[in-house]
């Protein structure tokens, strides 16, 4: 009904002018799922355009997991090297969880446009458009994803510095949990987007959060033989669940013997229960879910 | 509207025996034919923050096709009242309604009905102006169809076309305010509401902006719903409401309003003003005070009272001006105040000077 006296009206008007306005007829739709998408698909192609102008971050997002991975990792390799097989470098001990790493801090640093996009204005415009309010934060969510995703694989392009093999199905299992990894990151950024909505205190917040995650994941160490602490707060951190299977991935594409794969990615345990890998990362997909849902309800409810 | 809602009352009337129960609806769609119903209705409208009552309760009606101001100080509530329009804040009270649709129970709809332009740029400053359009388009679900051409009439008509792919950032302050509204009107919204288009602005810009409004009220058949505290830009609207604290103190054209003055408004400079004031009231009985640095009064014909202004009066006169009434003097014959003296006492000046910069980086 509405539908009908929005498009009588401008018609009416405009037949008697004949005027600009009656060479074209534009009349806002109701909201539909397709309306939905097409603002779900716009938000993320947004994000894409703003990613493609800011080289600048590209590069500059490669510098900390560089200097884990080749200073941190060679440094350290020493060290560590007695208790690798012959042929593995702590370096390739390391990437997946500085693969996590680059991803980790991209995803927060895009999920912060939404405070960014608050403080000047621009989310305004999104809000007070006639779309749902979940198209906009999956929109966002996805864009967030897409971006950290894009910085993994920048990182996954250096494999060869960690002895990594490029191999195109171990690629594709690593894409695919970055991807899964990115979303849930983002999701989570998004989350505390919600309430939080002034810049420093975004950025003060989650640095804050984002270390410890990073350092509870079991991306420097390997998780069996910890002190009882340690190995609970392990276990409790979600990156955990990524890491351990993406270890996993790499280690089981370099042909080595089962005693080596065993002692070097020894999978994640539950009191001596080894969590499958379909089950850790089903973990942090609900994760991600139940974030983003919490999410979509919060800006629901914002003005 | 009265009448509107008159007819439909009697028609009403008969039809509550039974029978022909919607006999009132279509009579209400006659009524509709006839005279639009209203574009924007607002009745006992209140909002409060907390303990800040911004909005204390008012009513109005904007009829379709009108442009009708709403003009007040800072802190008076005219971004209060846009926010609850644009469904973007609930009233505490009261209620409101948009191209025919509540503002609280059908917000999709209202939204899907409204342009905005608000106080403070929403503009992103790392796309291209076509870029931002097309984010909007994107977001209302403009027909793809008619994007482009819809996009390229709105840019022409704001002279932005040529400068289209430029990063908004590198945009001139009024440049943005024009894309602003160019964007507010690309989905060709039945009601345009417009919060201060021109704050932060230099005159040349202010008066360009004021073309573009104009023209487009020639172009289109839109309603306009804009604030301002400007008095010079009030006289573009075919309707004004004054608003000081939340509430709505005259409403009318600005003709009829200045008619309702009535009076000249006298200035003059004097060597001692707390004298000229009290003898302006022992010699001629009239009520004068400090506004804007001078001795400021209304009397019936300025130019028969200054003669006996300086034959009378023992105080050196230095200068003296005489206006016809404008809108300022119906502001502070409603207000007791000028706009420009409510505005310097206000506390809302950092922020309004913070919008400013913000707006202008
Ligand atoms: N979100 C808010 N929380 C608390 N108080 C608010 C909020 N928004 C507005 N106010 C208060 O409500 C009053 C009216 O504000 P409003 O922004 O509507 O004024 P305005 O007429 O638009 O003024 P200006 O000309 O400065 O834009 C002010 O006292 C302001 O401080
Ligand atoms: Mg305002």
């Amino acid at each position: 009904m509405s539908m009908a006296t929005q498009t009588a009206q401008p018609g009416a008007i405009t037949a008697q002018d004949g005027g600009l306005a009656s060479q074209i007829r534009v009349a806002v739709p109701e909201r539909s799922v397709r309306s939905d998408l097409r603002a779900v698909s716009i938000v993320w192609r947004r994000e894409m355009i703003r990613f493609r102008r800011d080289r600048l971050r590209a590069v500059t997002s490669l510098v900390q997991p560089l200097l884990f991975l080749l200073v941190l990792g060679t440094g350290l390799s020493s060290l560590a090297g007695g208790s690798m097989p012959p042929g593995v470098n702590f370096r390739t001990f390391i990437f997946p969880g500085v693969l996590a790493m680059s991803v980790l801090f991209t995803a927060v640093f895009s999920a912060a446009s939404i405070v960014w996009d608050r403080e000047f204005g621009f989310l305004r415009e999104m809000l007070v458009a006639p779309v749902s309010r979940s198209a906009i934060v999956i929109g966002k969510t996805l864009g967030g994803a897409t971006i950290a995703t894009v910085q993994g694989v920048i990182m996954l392009a250096l494999a060869g510095l960690a002895g990594v093999p490029y191999n195109a199905e171990l690629f594709l299992i690593l894409i695919g949990e970055l991807l899964l990894l990115s979303f849930t990151i983002t999701a989570f950024g998004v989350m505390m987007a919600a309430r939080i909505t002034q810049f420093q205190a975004f950025m003060a917040l989650t640095q804050m959060l984002v270390m410890p995650l990073f350092f509870l994941s079991g991306a420097l160490y390997p998780l069996s033989g910890l002190p009882g602490w340690l190995s609970v707060l392990t276990r409790i951190d979600p990156l955990t669940y990524v890491v351990g299977p993406m270890r996993h991935a790499v280690f089981s594409h370099l042909s080595l013997s089962p005693a080596a794969l065993a002692h070097l990615s020894p999978g994640i345990t539950w009191v001596g229960w080894v969590v499958p890998i379909w089950l850790s990362l089903t973990i942090v997909a609900v994760m991600g879910l139940a974030m983003l849902t919490i999410a979509i309800v919060e800006f629901s409810k914002t003005e | 509207m009265d009448q509107q809602e008159a007819s439909v009352a009697t028609q009403a009337g008969p039809g509550t025996d039974g029978a022909d129960a919607p006999a009132p609806a279509q009579a209400g769609a006659g009524v509709q034919l006839e005279t639009r119903p209203p574009a924007v209705e607002v009745s006992g409208l209140t909002k409060s923050y907390g303990d800040i009552e911004a909005v204390r309760g008012i009513d109005f009606e904007v009829a379709a096709g009108e442009t009708f101001g709403f003009l007040g100080p800072n802190g008076a509530g005219k971004s209060t009242t846009i926010k609850i329009l644009c469904t973007l804040a609930r009233p505490t009270a009261g209620r409101a309604s948009v191209a025919g649709h509540d503002v609280v129970r059908e917000r999709d709809a209202v939204r899907r009905n409204i342009g905005l332009v608000f106080q403070d740029t929403t503009l992103d400053n790392y796309l291209s102006g076509t870029q931002n359009l097309r984010f909007h388009a994107e977001l209302y679900a403009v027909p793809s169809a008619a994007v482009e051409p819809r996009m390229k009439q709105v840019l022409d008509m704001v002279g932005l076309w040529d400068r289209r792919d430029s990063l908004v950032s590198t945009y001139s302050g009024g440049m943005q305010r024009r894309l602003e509204i160019a964007r507010g009107l690309l989905h060709a919204p039945h009601v345009l509401f417009l919060d201060e288009p021109t704050v932060g602005l230099d005159p040349q810009t202010r008066s360009s902006i004021w073309e573009y409004i104009n023209d487009l009220k020639t172009r289109e058949d839109i309603t306009i719903f804009l604030t301002t505290h400007y008095m010079d830009e009030a006289e573009h609207c075919d309707r004004i409401a004054i608003i000081d604290h939340g509430k709505i103190v005259a409403i009318d054209t600005p003709e009829a309003l200045k008619a309702s003055v009535g009076k000249d408004r006298v200035q003059i400079q004097t060597a001692d003003d707390a004298a000229a004031i009290r003898e302006l009231a022992s010699v001629f009985g009239i009520e004068a005070a400090m506004h804007e640095g001078a001795v400021t009064f209304s009397v019936e014909s300025g130019e028969e009272f200054v003669p006996q202004l300086f034959a009378r009066l023992t105080v050196p006169i230095r200068s003296v001006s005489v206006s016809r009434p404008s809108l300022d003097d119906v502001f502070m014959s409603y207000t007791g105040t000028t706009i420009r003296d409510a505005e310097a006492s206000g506390t809302d000046h950092m922020r309004q000077m913070a919008a400013r910069f913000r707006g202008r980086r």
